[in-house]
C-alpha cells in the first residue's frame, strides 16, 4: 500500500510517497504565496491510500483535501528521523522560518522539543537574507564562509539588526567571507543553545533545508562533539515521517 | 441588550471606541465560547453575564451608587473583598485581557512592559473601561517592578487611587507589613463609605467570600473527572467572571452548574473524550478577554483541567478563619489567608512548585503548560526553576511566553499541539 506524507513549510513544499515503508515517489516545490497551488501540483498523477499533512500549511491542507490527516512537525520529524537513522537521539532541524530540537526517548518518542518562537532568528530566513545583504547566492554562501578564516562575532539574532550590523562591518573593509562565516556561527550558536535548554544529549541527526549548508554542518560537529548525521535529503525528514504515520 | 448609551456617555467614556470594542468582544465570545460541544446548561448564565458585562451589571453597580454604595476596583487577589463588603461597598476586578490603544499607552509606558499593566493604561486611556470609570477607589498594589512603577504614572490620569504596599517575603516581619496594610485599607474604606466595620460584618463577608471560593473550589474538583464535564475555557470563564459579578448570585450560579457537573461525572458524560490529554496551566492571570492560549490548547486535542493563576486556584485557594470574636482578629485571620498566597513576587516561593505538583495530581492532569506574558520578570524567571523541578517528578511541561497580539498564535499552535502528541499513550 502507499502513503504520502506533504510538508507544507514557509519556504517549500515536500512530498514523499511510500510503498512498504521506503519512497518511491518524492517532489518538491517552493511554497509561493498560495501554499495550495503548490500543494495541488505536487499531488497532481500521485496515488496513494492515505496522505498526512505536517508544516505550518497542515490546517489549510486538511481544509482543502478532506482525506488528510495532520500531523505537527514535531512528531513528523521524530517519525522520520527514527526511520532514517535509529540510534537518533536528538534532531535539529532548521528551516525557512522554525529552528526546532526535539529529544527522544530510547523507544523514538518525542521526550521534549524546543522551538524559536515569534521570530525568524536563528533560521534559514535569517541566512537567506545575510547572504543577500554579502551579495551571496543561497548555494555558495555556505561555501564562502567556509573559506572565511577570522571568526567575526555578531550579536544581532534580529535579522534587521544583523543587516546593519554586517553593513557596517562591510563598511570597515572586513573581508565578507569572515562576516558570512561569523554569520553562520551565529545562527549555530543559538542551535546549541536551544539543544542545551532542553539538555539534549547523544547522537544527533541534522535535518530541514539549512542541513544542506555544509558550513553550518562544519561548525555544529566542531561545537558538538557528537557524531552530526545528515540524511541524503535533509529537506525531507519531515514529509517522510508524516508518511510512515499515514501508514501507521 | 438595553441601551446604556447614556450611562456609558455619562461616565465619561468614548462611545464609538467603545461599541467597535463590544462588537469585537461580542465576535470573539461567540467564536470561541458559543462553538463548544457538549457545553453544561448552567454556562447559560455567564453567557448572558458576558452579554452584559458592560451593560446590566454596570447599570446595577451605578443603581446602587445611586443609594449611595460605594464602588472599589483592584488590579490583584491580594485586596481583600472581605473588607470591602463588610463597609457595604463592591469590589470589582480591573484587570484587562485585550490590547488597547497601544500608541498612547506607549507614551506612559516602555514598549517592554507586560500586557497585563499596559492593557490597564489602554482601557484607561481609550475611554472603553465602564468598570474603571465607575469605581469610587482604586486600589493599586505594590507587587512587581512593573506594577509598582506603572501606578505611578496612572495616579496621574486618575484621580481616586490608592496604593498598598505589600510584602515581598513570607516572614514575620512580611506579615505584619500586610496586617498593617490591611488596616490602614479597612480605615481608607471606612472613611470612603462612612461604615465602621464591626465583628458581625465582617463575619457575614468573609462567609460571602468563603462561599465564593468554596462553590469555584467545588467546580475545580469536578474536572478532576475524566472524561472532564466542562472545558477549561468555560471553567476559566466563570473564573473570570468572578471578579465582578455580585458575589452572592454568582456562587449560587457556580454551584448550579457544579450540580449539573456532578451528574455528568456520575454519567460519565464530558465535553471531549475520555482519554483526552489533560493539561494544567500554571502562571500569569488570564484577565477578559484573554483566551488566546486555552483556545489553542482546546482547539488542538487537549483539555484543560486546571489553572494555578490568580484567576483560578492562586486566587481561591485556602479560606479566611471565622472562628474569631474581635475584628482584630478576624483580620488576623485575613492575613494568615492572604499571606499563603503564593505570587511569583515573593522570594524565595518554593511553595509554588509543591502548589502545582498538588494541583497536578489533584485535576489527574497529563502535563503543565507554563504560560508567562512576555516581559513579565516574576514569573518568567520562576518558569525554568519551575519546569526543572517539575521534570524531575516526571511531569511533562512546555513553557510559553506570549502577550495579547495574535501574531505568534501560528507557532504557539504548532508547539502545543506537539506538546498533546507528547502526552498521547
Amino acid at each position: 500500500m502507499r502513503f504520502a506524507g506533504i510538508d507544507i513549510g514557509s519556504r517549500s513544499i515536500e512530498l514523499v510517497v511510500i510503498e512498504d515503508g521506503e519512497p518511491v515517489e518524492v517532489r518538491e516545490t517552493p511554497t509561493g504565496h498560495d501554499p495550495m497551488v503548490g500543494a495541488r501540483e505536487l499531488l497532481d498523477g500521485v496515488s496513494f491510500e492515505r496522505i498526512m499533512a505536517t508544516g505550518y500549511g497542515r490546517d489549510l491542507f486538511e481544509i482543502e483535501f478532506d482525506a488528510a490527516d495532520t500531523v505537527t512537525e514535531i512528531k513528523a520529524y521524530a517519525r522520520g528521523a527514527v526511520a532514517l537513522h535509529p540510534a537518533t537521539n536528538v534532531i535539529l532541524d532548521i528551516g525557512g522560518q522554525d529552528t526546532k530540537v526535539i529529544a527522544l526517548t530510547d523507544k523514538g518518542r518525542v521526550k521534549k522539543f524546543e522551538m524559536n518562537d515569534r521570530c525568524a532568528a536563528g533560521t534559514g530566513k535569517f541566512l537567506e537574507m545575510m547572504g543577500r545583504a554579502l551579495g551571496y547566492e543561497l548555494q555558495e554562501f555556505g561555501e564562502q564562509a567556509l573559506r572565511g578564516s577570522n571568526e567575526i562575532v555578531i550579536n544581532s539574532m534580529c535579522a534587521v539588526f544583523a543587516e546593519s550590523e554586517v553593513t557596517s562591518l562591510i563598511a570597515k573593509g572586513i573581508d565578507r567571507r569572515d562576516i558570512a562565516l561569523g554569520l553562520h556561527l551565529s545562527v549555530v550558536k543559538r542551535a546549541l543553545s536551544m539543544i542545551n535548554r532542553i539538555a539534549a544529549s547523544g547522537a544527533l541527526l541534522f535535518a530541514g533545508g539549512v542541513a544542506h549548508n555544509r558550513c553550518v554542518r562544519h561548525l555544529l560537529g566542531e561545537h558538538l562533539q557528537v557524531p552530526v548525521h545528515v540524511p541524503d535529503q535533509p529537506q525531507h525528514v519531515g514529509a517522510y515521517g508524516a508518511a510512515l504515520l499515514a501508514g501507521e | 441588550m438595553a441601551d446604556y448609551r447614556a450611562m456609558w456617555k455619562d461616565l465619561g467614556m468614548n462611545l464609538e471606541a467603545h461599541d467597535m470594542l463590544l462588537d469585537f468582544l461580542g465576535k470573539y465570545y461567540a467564536d470561541t465560547f458559543l462553538t463548544q460541544n457538549e457545553r453544561p446548561e448552567g454556562m447559560d448564565y455567564f453567557n448572558f453575564v458576558m452579554s452584559e458585562v458592560h451593560g446590566l451589571r454596570i447599570k446595577e453597580l451605578m443603581d446602587q451608587k445611586a443609594v449611595g454604595r460605594k464602588v472599589i476596583g483592584a488590579y490583584c487577589v491580594f485586596v481583600p473583598e472581605e473588607l470591602v463588603l463588610a463597609v457595604d461597598a463592591t469590589l470589582v476586578g480591573l484587570c484587562a485581557g485585550a490590547d488597547y490603544a497601544l500608541d498612547q499607552v506607549e507614551q506612559y509606558l516602555p514598549r517592554n512592559t507586560c500586557a497585563l499593566i499596559k492593557s490597564a493604561f489602554g482601557f484607561k486611556l481609550g475611554g472603553v473601561c465602564p468598570y474603571l470609570e465607575a469605581t469610587d477607589l482604586v486600589v493599586g498594589e505594590n507587587t512587581c517592578d512593573g506594577k509598582k512603577k506603572a501606578f505611578e504614572s496612572l495616579g496621574g490620569l486618575i484621580d481616586n487611587l490608592y496604593v498598598m504596599d505589600l510584602p515581598q517575603v513570607k516572614s514575620e516581619q512580611g506579615r505584619a507589613l500586610l496586617k498593617a496594610e490591611y488596616i490602614r485599607f479597612k480605615e481608607q474604606i471606612e472613611e470612603l463609605t462612612g461604615v465602621t466595620i464591626t465583628a458581625e460584618k465582617l463575619k457575614e463577608s468573609i462567609a460571602v467570600v468563603n462561599a465564593k471560593r468554596g462553590a469555584l473550589h467545588r467546580l475545580a474538583k469536578l474536572r478532576g473527572a475524566d472524561p472532564a464535564p466542562i472545558s477549561g475555557l468555560d471553567a476559566l470563564l466563570a473564573n473570570q467572571i468572578a471578579f465582578f459579578d455580585d458575589p452572592v448570585r454568582f456562587t449560587a450560579s457556580v454551584n448550579t452548574i457544579c450540580d449539573e457537573l456532578e451528574k455528568r461525572v456520575a454519567d460519565k458524560v464530558g465535553v471531549f473524550p475520555q482519554g483526552t490529554p489533560r493539561i494544567l496551566i500554571s502562571g500569569c492571570p488570564m484577565a477578559v478577554p484573554n483566551w488566546k492560549l486555552p483556545a489553542i490548547i482546546e482547539s488542538c486535542g487537549g483539555v484543560i483541567v486546571g489553572e494555578e493563576s490568580c484567576i483560578g486556584e492562586r486566587g481561591c485557594r485556602n479560606l479566611v478563619s471565622t472562628a474569631a470574636e474581635s475584628v482584630d482578629e478576624l483580620i488576623d485571620g485575613i492575613v494568615d489567608r492572604y499571606f499563603k498566597v503564593d505570587c511569583a513576587v515573593f522570594t524565595p516561593n518554593r511553595e509554588r512548585v509543591e502548589h502545582i505538583e498538588e494541583m497536578f495530581q489533584g485535576s489527574n492532569a497529563d502535563g503543565v503548560i507554563h504560560y508567562g506574558l512576555q516581559f513579565c520578570q516574576p514569573y518568567l524567571m520562576e518558569a525554568m526553576d519551575v519546569e526543572k523541578k517539575l521534570e524531575d517528578s516526571d511531569i511533562p511541561v512546555l513553557r510559553v511566553e506570549t502577550d495579547y497580539g495574535q501574531e505568534d498564535v501560528g507557532q504557539l499552535k504548532t508547539r502545543v499541539e506537539a506538546f498533546v502528541e507528547q502526552l498521547r499513550p
